[in-house]
């Protein structure tokens, strides 16, 4: 039992890459997608997930399949529709949800066009499916420190953060630190998508951001366990995920997000914090 | 899929008024071809009698491919339209009824003995015919008659066109059955992307084998790389060869992994541009003859 879990990571230099990198996107991803979902903006990783496309599809032309580039350019297109997004909610009437969908889908338009304008080679849509079996060092380099950057930046800010989720005006009231909290954080989110993007694509990307994220509300109550049962969650589908790829013959990155899923749906039906089982069942008042 | 539908079913309308407009009797026979080895076969054929427009041009992904407006324009202007068939474009059938085209079609690869093969326990025909120069032969001389058919007055030059190509294909196989026997057999085996080659294998005695399947579409699991990974090792297979139409990157990583050199690249789907290596169907055996020869024999 125990070698038919680890040989196939002793055996192949790949299948130890791609634990790497999924561990280390497990580190830095799920954290953010805690606060994402928090803060109500669960959706939000999937708009960016599609904005950050037409900088990656022009990093692609302009350097071919060069991680740098395209995370380069992934990670400007993102920061771009998270600076316009945010500058129409301060100076129009619109919602801040409203402007961002607004963003994302030029964004998204745009890239699928320079892809099918200039994408005569390889199919980018292909490679923005993501390869976890393919990772090389430049991009297990690249997520490692992605992931090493979020959770110091989280620390700093944590505790703006935390306040920003649940008293956001009391924040504003008694900081200056509001909106270049809520700034940096809307950088981390930019920066995991596009480090995940080089292993998983940029949709299922977004999955092992919020996925364990949402798996994690099920178990815990306070952020800093929900953040570490997250954290948990994706380390763990990222093993066996890799495992199944390797038994099942499986493709590999909706493997290992699917594997996330069914945590997801086992813990809202068992999950201690507020589970469907634990709903349905009569339960005794608690005395004073 | 529905977008996709709706969208060629909108442009397909806008090429039908385009095309009333205007019939021209002199002007040369347009052709359509589905990718860039066939257009350069109908144009070998066709010579200066026809126009030939290529939907998926060089260095292009045949398995995968999305029509724009202008490939459904020309090809309700076409007579002829020149298909690869046994499965290759998926996307045509939809393009052709959409477009309004009342020419012919011509499979080309039609009289071909269709290799089959077991992947993921299903039964799937290889596409891939033309990478058999004998299979070459056959293409070309549907095409010729396709031709013939469709214009008779230019039969003569059909005819002599299509003889002159047909010795050079002759002429090529000999090359690369030459060049193969050079080959010491332990060094026969070869890795590469997809499984684009396996009528060029079993015509000249190699063996290919690959992480992707006889489509590109499909995405490739731990568990066939991990036993590609372990043949390669087992049985030192010498050298991995990528391919002009698919991602490289986790053929550089098997690649690191055991050691084998990365030998070139191999043209197998498509045509590289005029000026490249491999511009025309001959000049793709030349190109992937001599790439193999030299990763293999050192």
């Amino acid at each position: 039992m125990i070698h038919a879990l680890i040989d196939p990571f002793v055996e192949f230099a790949f299948m130890r890459r791609a634990l790497v990198g999924c561990f280390a996107l497990s580190l830095g991803a799920p954290p953010v997608g805690v606060f994402l979902m928090l803060r109500r903006l669960s959706l939000m990783g999937d708009a960016m997930g599609h904005a950050i496309l037409p900088g990656a599809a022009i990093g692609f032309l302009v350097a071919g399949l060069s991680v740098p580039a395209m995370s380069l350019g992934g990670f400007i297109a993102g920061i771009a529709v998270v600076l316009l997004a945010g500058f129409v909610t301060r100076s129009t009437v619109l919602r801040e949800d409203a402007s961002l969908a607004a963003f994302y889908l030029v964004s998204l338009a745009l890239g699928v066009l320079i892809v099918s304008v200039k994408g005569s080679s390889i199919d980018l849509l292909h490679v923005l499916f993501g390869a976890v079996l393919a990772l090389d060092d430049s991009a297990l380099i690249l997520i490692a420190a992605i992931a090493t950057l979020t959770l110091a930046t989280l620390a700093v800010i944590y505790r703006p953060l935390v306040l920003e989720c649940f008293d956001p005006s009391f924040l504003r009231s008694v900081s200056p630190m509001s909106s270049p909290t809520h700034f940096l954080f809307l950088v981390l989110v930019v920066l995991n998508l596009v480090g995940g993007f080089q292993a998983l694509g940029t949709l299922m990307v977004v999955g092992i951001m919020l996925l364990p994220a949402i798996t994690a509300r099920f178990w815990a109550q306070d952020i800093s366990n929900m953040i570490v049962v997250a954290v948990a969650s994706a380390f763990a589908a990222s093993f066996i995920g890799l495992l199944l790829s390797y038994y099942a013959n499986l493709p590999t990155g909706p493997a290992i997000i699917l594997t996330i899923g069914a945590f997801y749906l086992v813990s809202m039906l068992i999950g201690m914090q507020g589970g469907l089982l634990w709903r349905l069942l009569p339960r005794k008042h608690l005395e004073a | 899929m529905n977008r996709r539908q709706l969208f060629v079913a909108a442009t397909a309308f806008a090429a039908m008024l385009g095309s009333a407009a205007g019939a021209q009797a002199a002007a040369p026979m347009k052709v359509s071809a589905s990718f860039s080895i066939l257009g350069d076969m109908v144009k070998e054929v066709g010579g200066d009698r026809v126009e030939v427009f290529t939907f998926v041009g060089p260095n292009g992904d045949a398995h995968v491919y999305e029509p724009t407006p202008a490939d459904a324009k020309e090809l309700s202007e076409s007579k002829i339209l020149v298909i690869n068939g046994l499965g290759l474009e998926g996307w045509m059938t939809r393009l052709e009824t959409s477009s309004g085209f009342k020419g012919t079609v011509v499979t080309a690869s039609k009289g071909v003995a269709p290799r089959k093969m077991v992947e993921d326990e299903k039964t799937v025909t290889d596409p891939h015919a033309w990478q058999s120069l004998a299979n070459g032969r056959i293409y070309v001389a549907n095409i010729r008659d396709a031709l013939i058919a469709a214009d008779p007055d230019g039969k003569a030059t059909y005819e002599a066109n299509a003889n002159k190509f047909l010795d050079g294909i002759a002429a090529m196989d000999t090359k690369v059955k030459e060049a193969v026997a050079k080959l010491p057999p332990e060094r026969r085996r070869i890795i590469t992307t997809h499984d684009a080659f396996g009528y060029f294998g079993a015509a000249y005695g190699l063996e290919f084998i690959a992480p992707e399947g006889v489509s590109t579409e499909s995405e490739a699991s731990a568990k066939d790389v991990a036993k590609i990974i372990r043949q390669i090792k087992k049985e030192k297979i010498p050298a991995v060869f990528l391919e002009n139409v698919t991602n490289s990157r986790l053929l550089d990583q098997i690649a690191k992994e055991t050691g084998a050199k990365i030998g070139g690249t191999l043209y197998s789907d498509a045509l590289s541009p005029p000026d490249g290596p491999a511009g025309t169907y001959l000049g793709m055996f030349r190109n992937n003859i001599e790439t193999l020869s030299v990763a293999l024999s050192s």
